[in-house]
């Protein structure tokens, strides 16, 4: 059981999202993290899933995914050197004092940026892998963390290598 | 201009639609407004979960595309069993469904239901059309995606604004073209040339045929390569019919109602090529025990079918029509697996299936009297249970398509139904439906259809008064505890009457051919109401989750 991540190029038509997060439902799967946008192809959206499973479990469900009319191209990027990032926007309790101070100091070590001040509170943007904002988020709980956004992951192959139609 | 519902009749006759099996209400009156003085022929039934079935059934016996309409809400709602049947049995159907006003979708409107929705993880694909401008271009895709590939369901959701609204005429293009949806037909060269190394190196080869072969129209093909290399031949439920019963190499049905001389060859083989075939549970028993000593060739148009349940050798992704032909014309010269085929008479010569020969009326006997009396002139339709397999395992069948029964979902219900549409499909042979008293009861209503359109089924009903396979069970694993499983007799003959159907109870052996042959004389259906054995049980049986090779009824070995 590991994490994979796939990439998911779809028409972008009403229903699309139901149809592929459907399939891993009924299949038992969790999907951890889940991103959708416009994509390099006009008229199509590319779905980022991350879902953590055995290897076989997890190729029947992208085989059950190209079987689906909507669905152009998918691909399971964890086979592959890649890119992976997701941002997280993380609410901070930070009174007057030391530990307004301490989580700036935490900022500027995992190059996170302050996005909002007030009086009672920082609100810190972070740009990484899951791992780096699972631990930023970890360090800042003993400050109260009072919210914590995160977007899913998205991913990129290295190299000139793409993720594209024609399946 | 014109209407949607005026484009969406024109393109269903542009299809080649011959008939519709529908039901009207609310929002599809502009639809029935343009059937009431078109040339599509549209037959209605009494509950729209027939009209899915005769759809199924007409698509089945004729290998087009089968089509149903129903209303909104309840009508669409009522053709989800149906629509599950055939998504579980790859059979090519649209269905048509019509939906609340766009502007009322998602409202909980009067009759409103979220049918795409539904439909979602039972249709290859679903369509909710928005204006009335798309609907000639979404017919003729679904039409495409319901009938390539590996066939399947397409529901097509049409609110009523659309029926009503106006577009000009669209060019259609001559070609589908989907940038999601190529199938594989091709059998990849090296596989098919894998295969065959396999082939050439095996002593006790077997082929495992399922309905792939039937709906790829691939009989002829089979039969040559099976004859060419003198490899026997087990179907699947599925696969009844794509090989004729009497053919020396046909080993008949295999799995859990199977012949035991078939499971006894998938136990013994060495190499098997699964065609068309799915290695479904009720195929397979436990599936570490299935086909054990044997290398597995896999063929089938659907990707997603290669090793989902069992680990193949040779996978060729492939129409099986095009994979065989290509094996045929690489094939060199076969050894005749003498040993093997000898092994195989022996066991097909000391395990026959089982026909009692006690007093009183055996079901098997009824089925086997039907099988002499029409040959291979008549498509014969079950209802799931133990009326599906008893005949699965005693009918001989000659031709593909002349065998239609519920397989994947097994649905009690379908058969009567299903069998008004064989008949449009085959007019020219009397279609016969084999039930049990507890499956007619599922859409008994169609005896309104088949009486007010004089259709021809011929009902053969085999009364035990309990709902049977369930009672086996029950009788088998619980210990005889036949809970809710006794069905209070019905005089089916009366009900027959009541619809204005002609009909005849029988209750011994001498009278089983005089009622089959007065249901032939008569021009219309005609109900048969078989008073057989209470507790007969159908055998041989593997227990669910045993190795297919034991089997409990056989004979000893």
């Amino acid at each position: 059981m590991k994490p994979h991540t796939l990439s998911i190029l779809v028409e972008n038509k009403a229903g699309v999202l139901s149809r592929v997060t459907g399939l891993f439902s009924r299949r038992g799967f969790n999907i951890e993290s889940l991103a959708v946008g416009p994509c390099e192809e006009p008229g199509m959206s590319r779905i980022t899933i991350v879902v953590i499973g055995d290897d076989a479990k997890v190729e029947q469900v992208m085989k059950q995914l190209n079987k689906l009319i909507d669905i152009i191209k998918v691909s399971d990027l964890t086979e592959n050197e890649r890119v992976e990032r997701e941002l997280a926007l993380i609410k901070v309790t930070a009174e007057q004092g030391t530990s307004r101070a301490e989580i700036m100091q935490i900022a500027t070590i995992f190059r996170a940026s302050i996005v909002d001040v007030s009086p009672k509170s920082l609100v810190l943007q972070v740009i990484g892998e899951t791992d780096k904002i699972d631990a930023l988020e970890k360090l800042l709980r003993q400050y109260g963390v009072k919210e914590f956004v995160r977007t899913g992951t998205i991913g990129i192959l290295r190299g000139s290598k793409i993720v594209s139609g024609g399946k | 201009m014109k209407t949607g519902a005026k484009i969406l009749v024109e393109s269903l006759l542009r299809e080649g639609t011959e008939i519709i099996f529908g039901y009207p209400g609310g929002v599809v009156l502009p639809i029935y407004d343009e059937l009431y003085d078109s040339p599509l022929r549209h037959l209605l039934v009494r509950h729209e979960q027939a009209a899915a079935h005769a759809a199924d059934g007409y698509a089945r016996a004729s290998g087009r595309v089968g089509v149903c309409l129903a209303t909104s809400g309840p009508g669409a709602c009522n053709l989800v069993t149906g629509i599950a049947t055939s998504y579980m049995d790859s059979t090519p159907v649209v269905a048509i469904t019509g939906q609340v006003p766009t502007n009322l979708l998602g409202n909980d409107a009067f009759q409103e239901s979220d049918i795409t929705g539904i439909t979602l993880p039972i249709t290859k694909h679903n369509y909710l059309v928005k204006s009335a401008g798309d609907v000639s271009r979404v017919v003729q895709e679904a039409f495409y995606i319901a009938g390539t590939g590996r066939p399947g369901p397409v529901l097509i959701d049409i609110p009523k604004d659309v029926s009503t609204g106006l577009a000009a005429e669209v060019k259609l293009p001559d070609k589908v073209v989907l940038r999601g949806y190529n199938p594989t037909y091709k059998g990849h060269k090296r596989q098919i040339e894998k295969a065959l190394e396999l082939l050439g190196h095996a002593e006790r080869p077997l082929i495992y045929a399922g309905g792939g072969i039937i709906s790829s129209n691939a009989s002829p093909e089979l039969m040559e390569f099976a004859t060419l290399a003198s490899i026997p031949v087990t179907t699947t439920l599925m696969g009844i019919g794509c090989i004729p019963c009497h053919h020396p190499l046909n080993l008949g049905m295999l799995g859990m109602h199977g012949t035991e001389y078939a499971n006894f060859a998938v136990t013994e083989c060495d190499l098997m090529i699964a065609i068309g075939a799915r290695f479904d549970d009720r195929v397979t028993g436990k599936i570490d025990t299935f086909a054990p000593h044997a290398k597995i060739i896999h063929i089938d148009i659907d990707p997603a079918e290669i090793g989902k349940n069992k680990r193949v050798d040779v996978p060729i992704v492939g129409d099986v029509k095009g994979v065989l032909k290509d094996l045929l014309t690489l094939m060199k010269k076969q050894d005749a697996h003498e040993i093997w085929n000898k092994k195989i008479r022996h066991w097909k010569q000391h395990h026959p299936l089982k026909c009692p020969t006690t007093d009183g009326l055996h079901p098997q006997f009824v089925i086997r009297t039907l099988s002499e009396l029409v040959k291979d002139k008549a498509v014969i339709v079950s209802e799931v249970g133990q009326n599906q397999m008893w005949t699965a395992q005693h009918f001989c069948f000659h031709n593909p398509r002349t065998w239609i029964t519920s397989g994947g979902l097994g649905t009690m219900g379908f058969g009567f139904p299903a069998a008004i549409g064989v008949h449009f499909a085959r007019p020219d042979v009397p279609t016969f439906v084999i039930a049990g008293d507890g499956s007619i009861q599922m859409n008994i209503q169609e005896m309104g259809t088949v009486a007010a359109n004089k259709i021809p089924v011929k009902i053969a009903i085999l009364n035990n008064m309990y709902l049977g396979m369930v009672r086996q069970w029950q009788e088998l694993f619980f210990d005889h505890r036949y809970s809710f499983t006794e069905l209070p007799p019905v005089d089916f003959v009366k009900i027959g009457q009541a619809y204005g159907i002609e009909g005849m109870q029988v209750n011994t052996p001498e009278d089983v051919l005089p009622a089959f042959q007065a249901s032939l004389d008569c021009d219309g259906p005609f109900v048969m109401d078989f008073r057989i054995e209470r507790e007969e049980n159908v055998f041989p049986m593997v227990p669910a989750g045993a190795a297919i090779n034991e089997m409990i009824g056989g004979h000893p070995r």
